[in-house]
């Protein structure tokens, strides 16, 4: 736990200190929210109806963005290898670093996703859905990326595949977010999605770690 | 006695061999199942009360979308096998059935396509959870072929690829259960039922016949696949180097 703790400081400082980098994912994302009424229709009723796909869709190319910082710059700098080789699990030193990669990337889009919700004309009412749903989905998304991260993170011309090999993996945090924000919209209980995005995010925390530091052994050596 | 024919099939010479020997067998039976499978389909089968003769697109489209199932499957657990053991002749398995099952995939989705116009009258239908998750499988293939393609290293992107290969694993079961868990246009099972079959024993025999045809044709081909791969893999050793000295001559 202590160990967990200090790479997760760790990161959180480097990460701080990068002010630029920290925030292209959320302008980013801000962006591609923002071109969508440019390319489809500024009418109120068109942009109620697609708000919540592009939210999602937004969301999601944006949190692939930061992707491939999450484990270069230690790669490259040697200090990876050093936590492969130090007696801490290597699993928890992973999960620590996603947690990390989420602090910085997700929860700001978690709360500025609201905004531009209303901004979509969605109405006030299913923005705790909409959060509740974003606040389960986005772990998800990063540890599904920090495995493609992993992945190519000792390749020369890896960077622009990352999205290829995690993109179909995101199918099922897509079709249940946007069926809880919908059903919300729709003036239902969004409880059944809300619940099968918690049991994925359960399924990635659990299983993801053991993948990606997989993936991160082979990669370095 | 097994564990040590099964360390003896996990030698790329005895396997090459074996593949050799098998395959002249597997292309004679799937060619006769296919064959028999197709008649059987085409002529034997009455034409459905709903569908009318539409229906016999079944008998290619059923046994494609399977296999480009049944492959990943094949796929991700030659991956697994050569990641845990680091046995390579399962990494060359594994590297062999990618584009196999992905060529099934894209049959699956082509055949389906065709028989979607007739029958619900359109291609493609987004709300029908099989169609989406079938095609995800298909980008899956994309995916680990293209970390292939950007791994120089030969042993790592075994690996690499091989770690893919698992992790998507998770989407077999939902493509599996997806017409269960969204009932939309994609009928429910009809083979696998606890109450037997709800299709006609005229109608099922030659499906089941064209399965077990187009199956023997996969491992036809994988074999083909991996003879080509086994060699390009050993070209270093002595026994594939006089193996291509005898075939020159």
């Amino acid at each position: 736990m202590k160990d967990f703790i200090q790479v997760l400081t760790r990161d959180l400082k480097v990460a701080l200190r990068r002010w630029s980098e920290l925030c292209n994912p959320l302008i980013f994302f801000l962006i591609v929210a923002s071109l969508f009424p440019l390319a489809i229709s500024p009418e109120a009723s068109d942009l109620k109806r697609v708000g919540t796909g592009v939210l999602w869709i937004s969301a999601l190319l944006s949190s692939l963005l930061a992707l491939d910082g999450l484990f270069r710059d230690d790669a490259e700098d040697g200090s990876m290898e050093q936590l492969i080789l130090s007696p801490v699990p290597l699993t928890i030193v992973i999960t620590a670093k996603m947690l990390a990669h989420w602090l910085i990337t997700g929860l700001p889009l978690v709360v500025i996703a609201p905004v531009v919700a209303l901004s979509y004309y969605m109405p006030l009412d299913t923005l705790t859905t909409l959060i509740l749903a974003l606040v389960l989905a986005t772990p998800t998304l990063s540890v599904l990326g920090a495995i493609g991260a992993a992945l190519t993170v000792g390749l020369r011309r890896g960077g622009p595949i990352v999205g290829l090999l995690v993109l179909p993996l995101t199918g099922p945090v897509l079709i249940f977010g946007t069926r809880a924000t919908d059903l919300a919209v729709q003036g239902e209980s969004a409880a059944g999605p809300l619940y099968l995005l918690g049991a994925l995010l359960a399924l990635a925390i659990a299983l993801g770690p053991l993948a990606t530091s997989a993936a991160i052994r082979v990669s370095l050596e | 006695m097994y564990l040590r024919w099964f360390h003896k099939l996990s030698s790329p010479p005895y396997f090459y061999r074996l593949a050799s020997i098998l395959s002249p067998w597997l292309s004679g039976l799937s060619i006769a199942l296919i064959a028999a499978g197709t008649y059987g389909g085409l002529v034997l089968a009455p034409p459905d009360y709903l569908q009318g003769d539409g229906f016999r697109m079944i008998y290619v489209h059923v046994p494609s979308a399977y296999l480009g199932m049944m492959a990943y499957v094949v796929m991700a657990m030659a991956a697994a096998v050569g990641f845990i053991w680091r046995i390579k002749l399962a990494h060359a398995v594994a590297v062999s059935a990618a584009p196999l099952g992905a060529s099934f995939t894209l049959l699956g989705l082509v055949t389906g396509a065709i028989w979607g116009k007739p029958m619900w009258g359109t291609f493609w239908q987004w709300s029908d959870a099989r169609l989406v998750f079938f095609l995800m499988l298909f980008f899956l293939y994309m995916g680990y072929l293209a970390l292939r393609g950007v791994t120089e290293d030969r042993d790592k992107a075994d690996r690499l690829s091989a770690v893919l290969a698992v992790v998507g694993v998770i989407n077999i079961p939902i493509i599996h259960y997806s017409v269960e868990w969204w009932t939309t246009l994609h009928q429910g099972p009809t083979i696998t039922r606890l109450d037997g079959p709800s299709i006609t024993m005229d109608m099922l025999v030659p499906l089941l016949v064209m399965i077990a045809g187009f199956s023997f044709f996969f491992v036809w081909l994988l074999f083909v696949r991996l003879r080509g791969e086994i060699l390009v893999r050993e070209q270093k050793s002595r026994w594939a180097q006089e193996l291509m000295q005898r075939s020159r001559v």
